[in-house]
């Protein structure tokens, strides 16, 4: 699974004047006050260290890399070693108000699986990721003709830590699917911008580098 | 005070005493037969005293304590020269002013457990009600019944709730003891290097280490105290078999190898030819120095019966059910005896109860012991999770205040 600490994907994603990357601000927002939260894939602990600053909330963190977790717990964040695909199925239902799954869900093996159990352990998920719909996606494969890479999606096929790309609309459509509620989406272009509110799908699907989507459960 | 609890003193006792009745710079709290303790074995150990030390300095709030729960063989003796080894406390590198358990912010306790034979009541003190020496006649004790302890002697102190408990091997085992049974009283628990349940394979190193005491002859059923022997063989060989399982194959062969003692070539004889059968001897040798025989009996037997989950109908989760203490869990890769396994199950169990855990697993070669050795990286997180956990709990940096 991939790590947030990963310094290839962190490196070329925009930040805001404050320093903070700018996904994670729109993820932070999209976030009550004072909630109990998880953070799945949690780095370094900057989305924590940002929830906690600017949100005062209770968070607690899963991270795969040991250097991420002992990061992590030096800077007296709660997080634990583990994976998104294994470990989420120890946490008993609806012991978090959020989930997070921040430029993760691509690198799990089970994205449906994990998604589902997000909406099963917090009432609430907060999902982002890179759009392969991407234009400079679609043209890189129809004009070059090779798997594309792109600043946030660095990696040669053969040694890429995302083995599950999707598109904005890839990603509805499993919402769909798992009968899941779609709160809020935004779609980010490449200098970090939120696109237009009211474009419709394909457009931000098209122009949409990134998206933050926040889920709850369909009653 | 009661009147038959006598007031704490730093004794002076001259060399030879036993310090089993009258451990040397240690603090004493008595207690007497209004105040037994209430055992597992169905029993109440009455009167029984309890040899502790502290160190830093107790905050107005009485909020900043910080309790040290020690290992199989260690003792109250975290920080300072040891009184009958002379060497300097076994928890030196995490302990004491800007140490990450920072004797300048937090008031640390640490106390002999209940069995022990560095002045808490065990088998070699004196049976008040004989005036001789327990030896097997000393009820058998739990993990529980050295929490119950330790708690005991928190009354005594007046302090109602500890912002930390920690402690590795044994002393982790108490630490989780200590959050299931007083959770109200535990801000944050620090288990490291341990378990909720003592594993087959442990029990059967600990049955190995009995056996050889109780098949030396000077042990005399455990009645050696009276009879004036003293299983030092037993007892040492325990050690040894013991002392293979905190290292690891990697550290021994890194520190030992081959290498002959003092020699070219073998003696074609049953000498200590090689370095690594030296270095056992010596620490066979050196633990007997210190320790009752009869208590190591007791107290590998106390981490034998350990078992966490088996107190609530085999859900370890339930042992932590609503718990509002913070925890870190910390394992290091090399240890064997207490595995990364273990840790995980404890954070497993902490997450299915909701509680705020953070686990760090270290990467060391140089197996259980890791935890005792200079290990920057356990360093830093325990610093971290303590500074937290002092933010959250409103402590201030400056020490008594």
């Amino acid at each position: 699974m991939l790590s947030r600490t990963d310094p290839k994907l962190t490196a070329n994603i925009a930040r805001t004047p404050g320093g903070a990357r700018v996904d994670l601000v729109l993820v932070a927002d999209m976030v009550e006050r004072g909630a109990k939260v998880l953070d799945v894939g949690c780095g370094d602990g900057e989305l924590l260290r940002l929830l906690s600053e600017r949100r005062d909330v209770d968070g607690r963190g899963i991270e795969l890399s040991r250097e991420g977790v002992n990061e992590c717990v030096a800077k007296g964040l709660a997080v634990i070693q583990g994976d998104a695909d294994t470990d989420l199925a120890d946490y008993p239902d609806d012991a978090f108000d959020y989930v997070i799954l921040s430029q993760t869900l691509q690198a799990t093996r089970q994205p449906r699986v994990v998604l589902e159990h997000m909406l099963r352990i917090g009432r609430h998920a907060v999902v982002s990721f890179p759009n392969f719909g991407h234009w400079s996606v679609r043209l890189q494969l129809l004009f070059a003709g090779h798997m594309p890479r792109t600043e946030i999606l660095p990696y040669s096929w053969y040694d890429t830590p995302n083995i599950h790309h999707c598109t904005i609309k890839d990603f509805v459509q499993l919402c769909a699917a798992i009968g899941v509620k779609i709160e809020k989406a935004v779609a980010l272009n490449a200098w970090g911008s939120p696109l237009r509110l009211n474009a419709p799908w394909w457009f931000w699907n098209l122009f949409g580098q990134q998206a933050v989507f926040l889920l709850s459960r369909k009653n | 005070m009661t009147d038959t609890a006598e007031a704490d003193d730093m004794r002076e006792v001259p060399d030879g005493v036993r310090e089993a009745d009258a451990p040397r710079d240690s603090l004493l709290a008595r207690f007497g037969n209004d105040r037994p303790l209430k055992l597992d074995a169905g029993v109440a150990l009455s009167p029984f005293q309890i040899a502790y030390r502290t160190y830093g300095t107790l905050n107005a709030a009485r909020s900043n304590a910080v309790l040290i729960c020690h290992a199989l063989t260690g003792d109250q003796h975290v920080v300072g020269v040891h009184p009958v080894t002379k060497k300097n406390g076994w928890w030196e590198t995490l302990v004491g002013p800007g140490k990450p358990v920072d004797t300048d912010r937090y008031f640390v306790i640490c106390a002999n457990v209940v069995g022990g034979c560095m002045g808490t009541s065990g088998p070699a003190s004196t049976n008040p009600a004989t005036g001789k020496p327990w030896g097997l006649d000393f009820p058998v004790i739990t993990i529980r019944d050295m929490v119950r302890a330790q708690a005991m002697l928190l009354d005594h102190l007046g302090i109602d709730t500890l912002f930390a408990v920690v402690g590795g091997s044994m002393g982790g085992m108490q630490v989780l003891q200590w959050a299931e049974s007083f959770p109200d009283r535990v801000f944050a628990a620090l288990p490291i290097a341990c378990a909720t349940r003592h594993s087959a394979q442990n029990i059967a190193f600990h049955e190995v280490g009995r056996q050889a005491v109780m098949a030396d002859p000077e042990w005399r059923g455990g009645r050696y105290h009276l009879e004036g022997t003293n299983p030092r063989r037993g007892l040492a060989v325990a050690r040894m078999g013991a002392h293979i399982t905190y290292l690891s194959d990697a550290a021994l062969h890194r520190k030992f190898g081959r290498k002959f003692q003092d020699r070219e070539n073998p003696t074609f004889s049953f000498d200590a030819d090689f370095q690594v059968e030296s270095y056992l001897r010596h620490q066979g040798i050196s633990f007997v120095e210190r320790f009752d025989a009869n208590s190591y009996l007791y107290l590998t037997r106390a981490m034998d019966y350990f078992d966490l989950a088996a107190d609530h109908n085999g859900v370890l989760a339930n042992a932590f059910k609503g718990t509002p203490t913070r925890f870190c869990v910390i394992s290091f890769t090399s240890d064997w005896l207490f595995p990364t396994s273990e840790s995980r199950a404890i954070v497993h169990a902490l997450n299915a109860a909701s509680a705020r855990v953070s686990f760090a697993e270290i990467v060391s070669d140089k197996g259980h012991d890791a935890f005792l050795l200079e290990e920057p990286e356990m360093f830093g997180i325990v610093r971290g999770f303590l500074d937290g956990a002092s933010k959250a709990r409103g402590l201030t940096s400056a020490k008594a205040g």
